[in-house]
């Protein structure tokens, strides 16, 4: 680029060649998480008129929102893109995150049954 | 002697020896990542104080007609307004703010992917969609607040008292979707700040618009918390 003054061919500003843009994929992505999320928005709907059974319900709607992250955090954030050992990194902390809902979850229904059920006892 | 001992130290400077990149990312974008980690365990600790609490209330009980200050409410019968009409739209409105995240995070990556190929003017253009798409977004949050505040025949919703529910259910309400308002706030300055710098050329000067992927990757961190909050806070 220094060596280019002074010749008519590089004096003139050059527009610099942007390549044209590759967006299939972004969209692809916007698609699956976009049905994911109409999806949802159907059972929400229809789980009262059909009487689905509520544990089914729950099982369909977190596994579908794992599936709206895992896409988000691989495509949008790159992520399936960088090192092994950064995925790894930031992937096993969150076993932490799993024995806080299962020890949290699980401490709630004790409370739940020392607040409900322990008036119960004694009124008995 | 001396050329044997630099080949050596060279031999050493394997991939934690120092001078290379050994998670192939830059310093910037590590810390962006790590910090988002450690914003994942807080957004964690409040949903599942949420689940901790809604399991220790007693839950919705469909022989009681409305909402029971006893019983924990189901978010499909709170959340039934829409602006302008006034009809009974359960979770409408939650659905196309959760659309308008998914959507800015989609001109996120645009703008990313525009500044990959050093396109000036299209990064510029995505970068002013993902923050349009962050103010949709906040304002429609703040419209949703105030209709929850409102309440119910006079009982309006506050730390102390609301009339859908147990007093958590509220609190809970405003503490989640106030912390992830407060991350799209903070995500839409970052994003003008980085817009700014980029109409003023600097990413252009640096050869680099690393900085708009870093920005992104917080952005893309917002919408990924509203998939869970949308999930657990309005769908279960």
């Amino acid at each position: 680029m220094s060596h280019g003054h002074g010749h008519s061919a590089y004096t003139k500003s050059q527009p610099i060649e942007i390549p044209a843009p590759q967006t299939a994929w972004i969209w692809k992505t916007f698609w699956i998480l976009s049905a994911i999320t109409a999806f949802e928005f159907l059972i929400a709907f229809v789980k009262g008129p059909l009487n689905l059974p509520h544990l089914l319900v729950v099982t369909v709607f977190i596994t579908l929102t794992l599936v709206k992250a895992f896409y988000i955090v691989a495509d949008f954030m790159h992520l399936k893109h960088e090192s092994k050992t950064l995925i790894l990194s930031l992937a096993l902390p969150i076993i932490f995150i799993l024995w806080l809902i299962a020890s949290q979850l699980n401490e709630g229904s004790y409370v739940f049954d020392a607040i409900h059920n322990f008036h119960h006892f004694l009124t008995k | 002697m001396s050329a044997a001992v630099t080949t050596h130290i060279d031999d050493s400077k394997t991939l934690w020896g120092g001078g290379v990149e050994p998670l192939k990312a830059s310093y910037g974008k590590l810390m962006m990542w790590f910090f988002l980690l450690s914003d994942t365990f807080s957004f964690s600790g409040l949903l599942i104080a949420y689940g901790f609490i809604r399991f220790s209330n007693l839950a919705h009980d469909p022989s009681i007609a409305g909402f029971s200050p006893d019983h924990w409410p189901i978010p499909e019968h709170v959340f039934t307004h829409i602006p302008f009409w006034h009809i009974n739209a359960p979770l409408v409105f939650v659905g196309f703010m959760t659309f308008v995240l998914i959507l800015s995070s989609v001109t996120m990556v645009l703008a990313v992917e525009a500044g990959h190929r050093m396109d000036k003017k299209a990064v510029e253009k995505w970068m002013l969609w993902t923050i349009f798409g962050g103010f949709v977004f906040l304002g429609s949050q703040a419209w949703e607040w105030s209709i929850f505040i409102a309440g119910i025949d006079g009982h309006t919703a506050s730390l102390v008292s609301n009339p859908y529910g147990p007093p958590a259910f509220a609190d809970l309400f405003f503490f989640i979707t106030g912390f992830h308002g407060t991350h799209v706030t903070s995500g839409v300055i970052l994003n003008i700040v980085i817009f700014f710098n980029v109409v003023m050329g600097l990413y252009e000067r640096r050869g680099s618009y690393e900085m708009v992927e870093k920005v992104g990757l917080y952005w893309h961190f917002v919408d990924l918390v509203w998939v869970f909050v949308f999930t657990f806070f309005y769908l279960v």
